[in-house]
């Protein structure tokens, strides 16, 4: 549970120099941003985008084949609604991704069906219908690279993306 | 490219003076014809002889060497033929018109024996001609000339390579065929993705779009010059289509969300697809002319990765709306659809063979990927690969070979594999490539 635990939070701040310096950040970043003292939480002003992927977090993940948001899952959402609540001025995107272990045009399903079930629950806790996209990805674009189940856990997700400019 | 241009001087060769010679040594009666059995049991690949085609000029002479090599290289590519080392090689063919000293070649063991000719018309067209001989028997089985542009004669190798097929299998060939694929490069979780097209055995990449946009699954019609695939362009994640010569390229459709998994009907004229709507994908199929769309199937479910019978009259699909991934059949209208799939573990990717005999899938059990068969009523199922990721099976135009992707970890490249499992074979590729898509025979 600690290693879990070490890595979402490497891949918020990993997020967070994506947003800060306008480049994705790759797999080998997000595993050296994991050592302690370089959070850029402190940075993150309240209602921005770094504060959204910091503090709340803005990814929840699913078992494998699954579309099923588990209490974990369910907590983060709440957060999300919680915030964009706050901050009506965001619209934004889910994103549902899957791992690499399924078959292409499947797992673009699979995403879409992800992505709806993180909208569905930010609707049943009040955000409106309108200020949501979703798109999928099915196992086109991965966070983490490598072949076995410590990767392909952090890729089966459903990423919240606030719109630039919103 | 025109087809027509070395079409129309196609016509078999006469044997002329040698043929005097010929029904003399000819002892073998016409029933017992130099044939290889490909339908049942291990064949043994059938040693054959492919001396350089003769040629006069220097330019003739890279042409015919070319020309020779690439038929060559097709004939060993299939696993049903063994070409014999030229160096073994006792008699010169100096003239393709004469008939051979069949002797020499039956000490080298050669059952087969293919001798041609490449000349540079005035005109600057090339005339391609080629015999090929029962060396047992002392006689000749095809006689074909062609004439085409100087920069098609890698096509007309490979139209060589299925006349010698056919003859010798009493099957089509597959050889003069294209493949439509995805070309990946960048690391892993910034894949870049383009549409490339090359000829069947590897060469001659040419590539469709360039990059900006992630595309996936493209696939042929079976009709003309024409591809259909995914793409998330700058809006949602469409079906495209995309003429080849032209380069012209449109959404297919006005749908209400995300529109995946194209592919053709056996005719051309429509395309059938997965329409996200909600948790749940259907099919739907629309008319590329009237532009009219009907919902094929309406269920709880992803259902995705259709496919038409060569008959026009079956769709197959993967569907989970049984709690896993699993194939089924249904008429093309639509209708009462039947699982057909029932072995160990999901069934994906359909695809139904030209032939109409088999439908090839991807099969996960047990944290496997493979490439399997069954037959379309569902029986006589049977994996001819597996490991840590097959993928994507498409059938050859002959329906005896399958092309695959297959990803050990390193990314993914092109194989094919025999209906049978065996021949298993890397396609040579610029840099990593999936989602291969084959054509139909080009002529």
């Amino acid at each position: 549970m600690i290693e879990i635990g070490t890595i979402l939070r490497g891949m918020r701040i990993a997020g967070v120099l994506g947003l800060a310096l306008a480049i994705s950040a790759c797999a080998n970043q997000v595993a050296d941003s994991t050592t302690p003292g370089t959070s850029a939480a402190g940075a993150a002003s309240p209602g921005s985008q770094q504060d959204f992927v910091v503090n709340v977090g803005d990814r929840v993940f699913f078992e494998s084949d699954s579309t099923e948001l588990t209490g974990t899952s369910r907590a983060t959402l709440d957060k999300q609604a919680q915030w964009l609540t706050a901050h009506g001025q965001y619209r934004f995107t889910v994103e549902g991704h899957a791992d690499e272990r399924g078959t292409r045009e499947y797992n673009i399903a699979l995403g879409a069906r992800r992505s709806q079930a993180a909208r569905d629950y930010l609707i049943s806790r009040g955000i409106q219908a309108s200020r949501i996209k979703t798109i999928s990805y099915g196992k086109e674009r991965p966070v983490a690279v490598c072949n076995d189940i410590s990767c392909w856990s952090q890729n089966r997700r459903a990423v919240t993306v606030l719109n630039a400019g919103s | 490219m025109n087809i027509g241009k070395f079409a129309l001087n196609r016509r078999r060769l006469l044997v002329g003076a040698g043929a005097g010679a010929l029904a003399a040594v000819a002892t073998r009666p016409a029933s017992a014809a130099l044939r290889l059995e490909i339908t049942q049991g291990n064949p043994q690949p059938m040693p054959i002889a492919l001396p350089e085609f003769v040629a006069g000029s220097p330019t003739e002479s890279e042409v015919a060497r070319n020309v020779t090599s690439i038929i060559s290289g097709n004939l060993q590519r299939s696993g049903l033929f063994a070409p014999i080392n030229p160096a073994a090689f006792t008699e010169k063919i100096t003239n393709s018109d004469t008939v051979p000293r069949f002797a020499d070649w039956r000490v080298i063991n050669a059952q087969a024996l293919v001798t041609g000719r490449i000349t540079k018309q005035p005109d600057g067209r090339l005339k391609a001609e080629f015999r090929l001989w029962d060396v047992f028997a002392g006689q000749q089985l095809d006689g074909k000339q062609y004439f085409t542009t100087s920069d098609n004669s890698r096509r007309i190798a490979h139209i060589i390579s299925d006349a010698i097929y056919q003859t010798l299998t009493g099957e089509k060939g597959y050889f003069d065929s294209r493949i439509v694929f995805v070309d990946e490069t960048g690391p892993k979780e910034r894949r870049i993705k383009r549409l490339a097209i090359m000829d069947q055995d590897g060469v001659g990449t040419r590539y469709l779009t360039r990059g900006d946009d992630l595309v996936l699954t493209p696939r042929f019609n079976p009709s003309s010059q024409e591809i259909t695939y995914m793409s998330y362009g700058q809006s949602d994640p469409r079906v495209y289509l995309l003429n080849i010569e032209t380069g012209q390229r449109e959404i297919v459709g006005n749908f209400p969300g995300m529109t995946f998994a194209p592919r053709f009907s056996a005719d051309g004229q429509r395309i059938i697809m997965s329409l996200q709507q909600g948790a749940n994908s259907n099919l739907f199929v629309m008319d590329l002319r009237s532009k009219q769309t009907t919902r094929l199937t309406d269920t709880p479910a992803i259902d995705t990765g259709p496919c038409y019978s060569p008959d026009g009259k079956f769709i197959c699909f993967e569907s989970d709306r049984g709690g896993s991934q699993q194939i089924y059949v249904m008429p093309a209208t639509g209708g009462l659809a039947q699982r057909i799939s029932f072995g160990e573990g999901n069934h994906s990717t359909p695809v139904w063979s030209p032939r109409g005999d088999f439908i090839a899938f991807t099969g996960q059990a047990k944290g496997q990927f493979s490439i399997g068969v069954l037959k379309p009523d569902g029986s006589g199922e049977r994996l001819l690969t597996s490991g840590y990721h097959n993928e994507g099976p498409t059938f050859a135009p002959n329906g005896r070979v399958l092309m695959f992707f297959r990803d050990l970890g390193q990314g993914p490249s092109l194989f094919t594999i025999d209906i049978t499992g065996r021949n298993e074979l890397k396609i040579p590729t610029p840099s990593l490539a999936s989602d291969p898509a084959w054509s139909p025979l080009l002529s």
